[in-house]
Parts: structure tokens; C-alpha cells; sequence
């Protein structure tokens, strides 16, 4: 296994393809991140980032969501570009 | 035992008939509500305008049907007020609604998945389900393409594809419900689940459930014009660029109010003092005379005046919610907002508590966390309101109208940005000081819908400009009023006897004995003694005892400030004819001693005083209800007035200081 922060989501390049590995922690945002849809084998892109570096805005499911950087290091992501 | 009461409303109510429409935030629910219902309610492209459930008459095929306005939301089983309220709805927990027979799922088809997520949880309550497919338009501009009965079909119930703003398939919707209404149709809808317990295995259930259907049903075409919204944000999300963008369109709306208003603002003005000159000149002298034109018309009227400008705030509010931008304004500022610990949904309420705290404050109940909540509440006051325009105006437009910085933009705009940036950075450090201290809680997260940007409903705009207009026009001819009559009570009783002026070398006599006369009754009216009584307290801001007699009637509504004045020195106006407008009345105010009463450093103290104070008897009324309790409430006010009183202080006596006065 890689390094986790090396996969996260936070730390996809942006425009980059990837697609959901898992989501760390029980909280009601890992729930409600879920129930928006971000769960295991979705893809997801980050489109931008807002001044100062968070939060991110994704597109997910077709459409988008911003959510802060610290929110994003809990999703674990496999870029498209990297070998399995 | 019930009251027979024959209005449209109770028979509405007693009619068995009810149908909630639930959705997504910003699925289009109040567009529908509103075609289906012609109510006005407020429509906005931003998730979670609708937050209290509002409720409308239906009328269809000789029935009268009770349509529930649910609020937005993306789950049954999280914790927010608001999807609280929705499951209680559904499940028939609030009092005096029975569970709905049907209800109408609202799916925005251009964004299917997320969206029926809601509606695989709606189906597990058993209830007649149909699904409204709304924003079919531009998923057909888009040039997708869905087959609509296979998609039925696959879901197991009616689908129906509106686009309520064109009256497209409103008849269908309203034939399908109708029909449910009368089958009562059996839902059966189980899913299942892996057999590992895991909390979420249901989640992922629902979700292949969902793409299986969207797989089977519908064809995405990937076109270059989709990617609209992002070309827009590059421009208006842009790092730097995003942030200079946000403060540009802020002091361009400032600034339009302001040079947009003026012509009709004078016209009303001169209106009103035309009606009270009609007034005075067909009626006979006396009491009467003197309450209907310097209480009520003076009042009203004053307030009455700044209703152009109300109109522009709330027109630019509307186009920046139903554009989407506000939403980009919270991503543009959440990093600043989770510095002070503050919720990125914190954002919406505080930018709607701009045009009110009432509703503001109400919008609070997307917010989670009670603690984060409650820290919003406690700060959404200090955003200026649309309460406080007619006073920054009143004050601008008498000292500094006309003068400009660079040749071009007005001190008048700047001032304006100076109170609203004033009341926004006090809001930050109280909200930083709370989270730190009474209100302590981890920092919340951020998850927010960026929605697409759609060009605002010119219908949902206008609407909503005039809804808001008509309350404000409700207010002046209620509250106001009242306050005004007694105000005037207060200003001319008990009544002074004849005084009589000892200059006897006068050369206008007559007018100084009237002028004289005047003041005396002012300053011996229960007004004038309330006013003397505060004037050592208020004397260290530079405001005299009739500022101070305002400033008290002022806590009741902030615009009442302006009535106020204009009762006030309207009262003595006669004395000097050059008075006609409280503008000119309020440059003529005179100190016992021959100074001007008011400066600019005067006006400046008093709109600080404005930004901070609590003065608004509605919102505190809407704080005790949201917050269940006297201690925050009258808390908030201690801490406000305290807070405006200092700040005043400073401003007065440190301008004092840098030669100002
Ligand atoms: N193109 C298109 N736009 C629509 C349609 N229905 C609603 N809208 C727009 O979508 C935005 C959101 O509509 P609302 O009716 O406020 O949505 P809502 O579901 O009540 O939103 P919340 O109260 O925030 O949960 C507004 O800008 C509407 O003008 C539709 O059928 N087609
Ligand atoms: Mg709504």
C-alpha cells in the first residue's frame, strides 16, 4: 500500500480523473459525503481549488461539489493515471 | 368546539387532501409549488432557501388540496433541522397534518443520481410517490436524452417531466396525482442489501440501484457547451481575480442603489410634502391637522421614501441568488469563514440576514451543529439590513452627497461599503470570540452543491422584489405607523401652555413666537423628558436629547430613526421655511448655544451605532423563538447595545480628537 496522503483526494492534480477507493471515518460528513453520492468505484475530478487553497470544488456524479481540503484527505482515490 | 369560519383558507384545511412536494435543495420545488398553487413564495438558485414548511391552496379538478412545500434535502436520516422537519412530515409527526397522500418527489434530471438517492428513501414510507423531472429543458438543450417509460417503469412509479416556468406537464402532473389520490396505490419497495452489516452497505445499495436504472434509461452526451458553468467559474472562482470580483459587484450594487434611486426618491419626497401641504391648507387648524401631517404623513412618508432603494437591494439580491453566484461567494469565502469557525452554510443565512435577520436567522436550521448555529444567529444582526439603508442614506445623502474620490466614486458608495464591511469584520470577531469561548466546538465541515448557473427567472425575480416590497410597505403602514402616531403623542403632550418669546426687539415676531412656542412643547412633552433623562448618557456620542428621543424610538425598527427625525423637526420646520425636506432640517438643527447640532462626524457616530445595535423588535421575537431561550436572546441584545455604544463612542470622540468635530 502507498502512502494514504500520496491518494488522496486533496492531493489529486486538478483536472485529473480518479476514482474512489474509500472514504475513512464514521462521522456524519463521511455519511453525508456518501449519501451524496462519493462512494467506492465513482469517479471523481477535482475542477478547482478556491483562494488559499480550500475548499475544493469536484465534479462528481455530473455535478459539483465544494468541500474543504480537510474533508477531502478522508477520500482515498486511484488516479487513472497510475498503475494498479 | 370549532368556530365556523367560511374563509378559503379553513376550508382548505378541513379538505383531507394533502400532497407534499420533497426534493433535493434547489430541484425546482418552489417553482413548482408556486405554478401549481400561484402563491408567491420565495424562489432561489441556492440550496436551502426554503427552510420553514410552506404550505399553499391547490386547486385541482374541484378539489382543494393542502400542497406542503417541503424544504431541500439530500437525505431522510441526517440530523439537520430541516430534514428533521421533512421526516416529520412524511411521517405524519407534525400536528394538524395528517401523512400526506401523495407526494411528489422533485428530480432535477440534470442531475438524476444524487437526486433519486432522495427518492429510493421516499419510497420506503409507502406513500403514492410521483416524480416531477424537472430542469427537462436544459437537459434537452444539453441534447441528453431519457426514456422516460422505461424509467418508470424501472423505478415503480408515475414519472412526469415539468417545466413549471412554460406550463409544461403541469396538466399531466395534476391528472397523475388525481388519479393516485383515487387507487391508492400499493408501494412495495425493498432493497437488498449485501449481507455485511456494514452502516453504509445501504447507501451503496441505493446507489447501484440508481446508476443501473440511469445505465439502462438514459444517454449523457459529453458536449462542449456542458462545460459552460466551469468557463464562467474560471472567471468568477479565480484566485485572485475571485476575490476582487466578489468586492467589485458588492460596490457596484452599493453604488447603483445609490445614483439608480435618486430621481424617484425625490419625487416621493416631494410627494409627500405636497400631500401634507394639500393637508394642511383644506383642513382647519388645530390637533388633528398637526397629528395627520407631522405624525402620520412625516412618519410614513419619510419611510416611505427610501422604498426605490429597498426595491433595488432586494432586485440585486434575487439576480445573485438566482444566477448561483451566491453560492460561488460562500466557496470564495469558506476559508475565511472556518478561520473564525464558522460553518460555510453560515454564509447563506448571513448573506440573506443583508436583506433581513428574520429570514436570515431562519435559514439557520440548515446548519447542523445547535452550537454553530446559535453562534449564527447570534451574529446575522450584524449584517445591515434593509432596515438600516433608509438611516446609512438619510445620513449620506445630508452630509456627504455629491463628493467623490478619484474623481469618480462616491464617498457616498464607499461610506456604504465601510458600514457593511464594519458590521461583517465585527461579525467575524464575535463569531471567533464564541467559538472560543461559550459556544466551543470542533470545526464543522463544508459540504456544499455548487449549482449551475442559470439565467435568473425574470417572473421569480420581479416576485420576489415585490413580495419583499409589500412587506416593506406593510411595515410603514403598520408598525411604523403605530410608532409614529404614538410618537407624536409622546412629542405633543402633556400640552405647554402659551409661552411667550422675550426678544422684543424682533423684527419677525410672529414666526420666533411660533418657533419659540414650538420648542417649549417639544422640550416639556413626555418625548422631551424621556430624551432629557438619556441625554448625559448619549452626550459623549455628540447626539443631543432629540436624537436621543430617535434614537429610543429606534429600537423598536431601525427606519423608525428616520420617522423619528422627521416628526421631530417637522414640528419646527415653520419656524424656517428654508426647511422644506428633513435633509435641510437636519443641517439646521441647532445646538441652545448656536452650533449645528449635527455634523458629519455626528452622522458618521450614529450609522456606527446603527451597524452594531440590536434594534429591531421582530428580530428579537425570531432569535427567542430559534433559539428556545430568553438568557441567549437578551443576551444578544446586552452585548450589541454595549458593543454599538462603544464603537459610537470611539468614533465621536476619537474624530474629536483627529479634528473632525
Ligand atoms: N431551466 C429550468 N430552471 C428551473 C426549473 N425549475 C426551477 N428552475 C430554477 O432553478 C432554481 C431553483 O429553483 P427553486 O424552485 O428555488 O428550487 P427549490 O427546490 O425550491 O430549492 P430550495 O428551496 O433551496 O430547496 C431557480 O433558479 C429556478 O428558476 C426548470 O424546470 N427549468
Ligand atoms: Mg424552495
Amino acid at each position: 500500500m502507498t502512502n494514504p496522503k500520496s491518494n488522496s483526494l486533496a492531493h489529486l492534480p486538478i483536472g485529473e480523473e480518479a476514482k474512489v477507493l474509500s472514504i475513512a471515518g464514521n462521522s456524519p460528513v463521511t455519511r453525508r459525503l456518501m449519501e451524496m453520492g462519493i462512494i467506492p468505484g465513482v469517479s471523481v475530478k477535482v475542477v478547482k481549488t478556491a483562494p488559499f487553497g480550500s475548499p475544493l470544488q469536484i465534479k462528481v456524479r455530473g455535478y459539483h461539489l465544494a468541500l474543504r481540503k480537510s474533508e477531502a484527505e478522508t477520500i482515498e482515490v486511484l488516479s487513472s493515471k497510475s498503475k494498479v | 368546539m370549532k368556530a365556523i369560519q367560511n374563509n378559503p383558507q379553513s376550508v382548505a384545511k378541513d379538505s383531507q387532501i394533502v400532497i407534499a412536494l420533497a426534493g433535493n435543495p434547489n430541484a425546482g420545488k418552489t417553482t413548482l409549488f408556486n405554478a401549481l398553487t400561484g402563491l408567491r413564495q420565495k424562489v432561489a438558485n441556492y440550496s436551502g432557501v426554503t427552510v420553514e414548511r410552506k404550505e399553499g391552496v391547490w386547486n385541482f379538478e374541484n378539489q382543494a388540496a393542502r400542497l406542503i412545500d417541503l424544504p431541500g434535502l439530500y437525505s431522510l436520516e441526517a440530523t439537520s433541522l430541516d430534514e428533521q422537519i421533512a421526516r416529520d412530515v412524511l411521517t405524519g409527526k407534525v400536528t394538524g397534518l395528517p401523512i400526506p397522500d401523495v407526494i411528489i418527489a422533485v428530480v432535477d434530471a440534470t442531475n438524476l443520481e444524487r437526486n433519486l438517492y432522495l427518492v429510493t428513501q421516499i419510497l420506503e414510507y409507502k406513500i403514492p410517490l410521483v416524480v416531477a423531472l424537472t430542469m427537462i429543458d436544459e437537459f434537452e438543450r444539453e441534447e441528453h436524452e431519457i426514456n422516460t417509460s422505461k424509467f418508470s417503469k424501472m423505478l415503480g412509479v408515475p414519472v412526469i417531466a415539468v417545466t413549471a416556468s412554460k406550463n409544461r406537464g403541469i396538466d399531466e402532473l395534476t391528472q397523475k396525482v388525481s388519479e393516485l389520490i383515487q387507487i391508492k396505490p400499493e408501494i412495495d419497495f425493498e432493497l437488498e442489501t449485501d449481507s455485511s452489516h456494514s452502516e453504509n452497505a445501504k447507501i451503496f445499495a441505493r446507489y447501484n440501484f440508481i446508476s443501473n436504472i440511469v445505465q439502462e434509461t438514459v444517454k449523457h452526451k459529453d458536449l462542449e457547451k456542458h462545460r459552460f458553468s466551469e468557463k464562467i467559474d474560471r472567471v468568477l472562482t479565480h484566485k485572485v481575480f475571485g476575490l476582487i470580483i466578489l468586492v467589485a459587484i458588492l460596490l457596484l450594487v452599493f453604488q447603483t442603489i445609490f445614483s439608480w434611486a435618486t430621481v424617484p426618491m425625490d419625487l416621493l419626497e416631494h410627494g409627500f410634502g405636497a400631500i401634507g401641504d394639500l393637508v394642511k391648507a383644506n383642513m382647519p387648524e388645530g390637533l388633528l391637522t398637526d397629528l395627520i401631517v407631522d405624525g402620520i404623513i412625516a412618519g410614513v412618508g419619510g419611510v416611505l421614501v427610501f422604498l426605490p432603494q429597498i426595491l433595488l437591494l432586494f432586485l440585486f439580491i434575487s439576480i445573485l441568488e438566482d444566477t448561483g453566484y451566491m453560492a460561488r461567494a460562500a466557496f470564495l469565502m469558506d476559508r475565511l469563514m472556518s478561520r473564525v469557525g464558522l460553518h460555510g452554510k453560515a454564509f447563506l443565512p448571513l448573506m440573506s440576514s443583508f436583506a433581513c435577520a428574520i429570514p436570515g436567522i431562519m435559514a439557520t436550521r440548515t446548519i447542523e451543529n445547535p452550537k454553530d448555529r446559535l453562534a449564527t444567529i447570534l451574529i446575522a444582526p450584524f449584517m445591515s439590513c434593509s432596515a438600516r439603508l433608509p438611516v446609512y442614506a438619510l445620513m449620506i445623502a445630508t452630509f456627504f452627497a455629491g463628493q467623490t474620490v478619484f474623481g469618480f466614486i462616491s464617498v457616498g458608495a464607499i461610506l456604504m461599503l465601510g458600514m457593511y464591511s464594519l458590521g461583517i469584520v465585527t461579525a467575524i470577531i464575535v463569531a471567533f470570540i464564541l467559538k472560543k469561548t461559550l459556544l466551543k466546538s470542533p470545526p464543522p465541515p463544508f459540504v456544499m452543491e455548487l449549482p449551475p448557473y442559470r439565467l435568473p427567472n425574470l417572473r421569480n425575480v420581479f416576485q420576489n422584489m415585490l413580495t419583499r416590497a409589500w412587506l416593506f410597505v406593510k411595515r410603514a403602514g403598520t408598525v411604523i405607523l403605530a410608532i409614529s402616531i404614538i410618537l407624536w403623542g409622546l412629542m405633543n403632550f402633556p400640552r405647554a401652555g402659551n409661552v411667550y418669546v422675550n426678544t422684543p426687539n424682533s423684527q419677525n415676531l410672529a414666526e420666533e413666537q411660533q418657533s419659540f412656542q414650538q420648542s417649549e412643547q417639544l422640550k416639556n412633552s413626555f418625548a422631551g423628558k424621556i430624551g432629557h433623562f438619556i441625554e448625559p448618557a448619549i452626550k459623549p456620542l455628540g447626539f443631543d436629547w432629540k436624537i436621543g428621543v430617535a434614537l429610543i424610538a429606534s429600537f423598536a425598527a431601525r427606519e423608525v430613526l428616520v420617522s423619528t427625525l422627521g416628526i421631530i423637526y417637522n414640528g419646527e420646520k415653520d419656524a424656517n421655511e428654508e426647511s422644506e425636506t428633513l435633509k435641510n432640517a437636519i443641517l439646521d438643527a441647532k445646538n441652545p448655544d448656536g452650533t449645528p447640532v449635527w455634523t458629519p462626524l455626528t452622522a458618521l457616530t450614529l450609522m456606527v451605532f446603527f451597524v452594531l445595535a440590536m434594534q429591531c423588535m421582530s428580530t428579537i421575537a425570531v432569535v427567542r423563538r430559534e433559539s428556545n431561550s430568553w438568557a441567549w436572546t437578551l443576551f444578544m441584545v446586552g452585548y450589541m447595545t454595549a458593543l454599538a455604544y462603544v464603537a459610537a463612542f470611539i468614533t465621536y470622540q476619537g474624530g474629536k480628537l483627529l479634528g473632525f468635530a
